[in-house]
């Protein structure tokens, strides 16, 4: 059996005597979308600064297939990609500068067909020479989506994509990332704060409070199991009576 | 293993913010090409009313010359460097399977095409304005620019490392530092002018021997290869300086999550 895509191991970071994440363990599989949830604070973008290698682990390992992110870091970051809303690309680039900027630091293959498919894909073709400070969040969000799938990644790590999109767009994009998790052989870890779309999108979410994971299973069953109507009640329970809920 | 192709890119991105962008571009020339204007009408009333013989212009203009590439290649090295904190550009750079000495290459291969530019500019003003031949100087020529290319590498490194560990602001700390060594390597006036302790300092600096040198051959037709081969030996030590301090810096950034959250320059 080939190994997770992404397989994290007793992950742990503190900060002085503040621990921020402790002891995270979970796994992305193949063809999977996994929520990493909870509230502000909660731990869910240092885990994934720890993924991305930019942010060292106190203790514990990261293996992004098998191959450990602190020994093989240039092997395990070039089939790993991020976009998130707070790491927008360099707004003084254009959408075509910025793909082939990124396309050889990841040495992409047919580099520039591969940044015309996913042109197409992201509906940016209208927008090729345009500086990406120019472009509205949503256009900028589908920039940040197709430098995210440049290198085709095998684990695709996403922070809160959609924030700040308005419905409609943010409808396309889950569906071009619901597309992306069927089709290749790689896996997601999402992040929001909208319970509607983890519902719709992920195949399983890790509640996290604290830095640990406090609950974990399908987002479709998960309220029921803990007495909750919606998964945004979950979500409500999680971050203001989180011992209520380990206890249960 | 360094690869060539991630280097390519940080020089690309270069080129490309210059092809958009004519306030990028000016300053390649514009302001080594007001020295060389300034400097040169300087040397020329010099040499008129000094009424020695003497020509200033070897000297002085040559030195500025000299002295303004050194800045250049410095500045090319921090200044590519600076588009990423300008851009907060840390965590999509940093995240990528870039290494460090790829991307220090890549500031490295942007600086020397920047810093070829103004020099190109420096040496046609020079020459052909203001007469300056720098068959005066011979083959150590050669050595000279190595030696402040070396050293200007060097320091831009450094200014790297201290604005990645102390914040955006800290910027303001690396544009003078051409400025505060000027005085120690003797670019306008031999290291004999300076205090003792002054001078102790300046043979820590491979650019007091350039200038030194530069002097000695003018005025006596004679250079001294073998203090410029010191100059080279401590340039190799600022540079394995520069390597590690940059290294260490990066590892602490990633250690404290400096680097996701830079613009924050309060993290210890």
């Amino acid at each position: 059996m080939p190994p997770a895509v992404l397989s994290v191991r007793e992950l742990r970071k503190q900060y002085g005597d503040t621990i921020a994440v402790d002891g995270l363990s979970f796994e992305v599989n193949r063809n999977e979308i996994v929520g990493l949830l909870g509230p502000n604070g909660a731990g869910k973008t240092t885990t994934i600064n720890m993924i991305l290698g930019v942010l060292e682990p106190t203790t514990g390992t990261i293996l992004v297939e098998g191959a450990d992110l602190a020994s093989k870091r240039t092997q395990v970051l070039a089939c790993t990609n991020f976009a998130a809303v707070y790491a927008p690309l360099p707004g003084n680039l254009t959408v075509i500068q910025n793909l082939r900027f990124f396309g050889l630091i990841y040495g992409v293959k047919n580099l520039a067909s591969r940044i015309q498919t996913l042109l197409e894909q992201f509906d940016l073709l209208a927008f090729r020479d345009t500086k990406c400070g120019v472009l509205s969040s949503g256009e900028q969000t589908r920039v940040s989506l197709a430098k995210a799938l440049l290198n085709n990644p095998r684990l695709l790590l996403l922070d809160e994509p959609t924030a700040s999109l308005d419905p409609s767009v943010a409808r396309e994009i889950r569906l071009k990332i619901r597309e992306f998790a069927a089709r290749g052989e790689g896996g997601v870890l999402w992040t929001s704060h909208n319970m509607y779309e983890v519902a719709d999108v992920c195949d399983r979410v890790l509640f996290l409070s604290h830095g640990r994971i406090l609950l974990a299973g399908d987002p479709r069953t998960l309220p029921a199991e803990h007495g909750k109507e919606t998964l945004e009640d979950l979500f409500v329970a999680v971050a203001r009576e989180p011992l209520a809920l380990e206890r249960a | 293993m360094v690869s060539l192709r991630p280097t390519f890119a940080i020089v690309l991105r270069q080129f490309y913010l210059m092809q958009g962008s004519p306030v990028r571009v000016l300053p390649l020339f514009a302001w080594v090409a007001i020295d060389m204007i300034t400097w040169g009408f300087m040397t020329k009333y010099l040499n008129a009313v000094s009424g020695s013989g003497f020509n200033f212009v070897p000297s002085l203009l040559g030195a500025v010359l000299l002295w303004d590439f050194f800045v250049r290649v410095m500045q090319g090295v921090t200044t590519a460097f600076f588009e990423d904190v300008w851009s907060r550009n840390f965590l999509n750079i940093f995240a990528t399977p870039l290494s460090i000495p790829e991307y220090v290459g890549g500031l490295v291969l942007s600086s020397i095409a920047t810093a070829s530019v103004g020099l190109i500019v420096m040496l046609v003003l020079a020459t052909t304005v203001f007469g300056l031949s720098f068959l005066v100087y011979g083959l150590l020529l050669i050595p000279y620019l190595l030696v402040l290319f070396l050293f200007g590498i060097s320091l831009g490194v450094i200014g790297c490392g201290i604005v990645l560990r102390f914040g955006p602001a800290s910027e303001w700390l690396i544009w003078p530092i051409p400025a505060l060594i000027s005085p120690l390597v003797g670019v306008f006036y031999p290291l004999s002018t300076l205090p003792a302790w002054m001078r102790y300092l300046s043979r820590l600096l491979p650019p007091s021997y350039v200038f030194e040198n530069l002097r000695s051959i003018v005025l006596k037709r004679s250079g001294s290869p073998y203090a410029l081969l010191w100059g080279v030996a401590l340039d190799l030590a600022f540079i394995l300086l520069a390597s590690w301090f940059f290294s260490h810096i990066y590892h602490h950034a990633v250690r404290t999550g400096l680097i996701a959250r830079y613009s924050a320059e309060s993290l210890s």
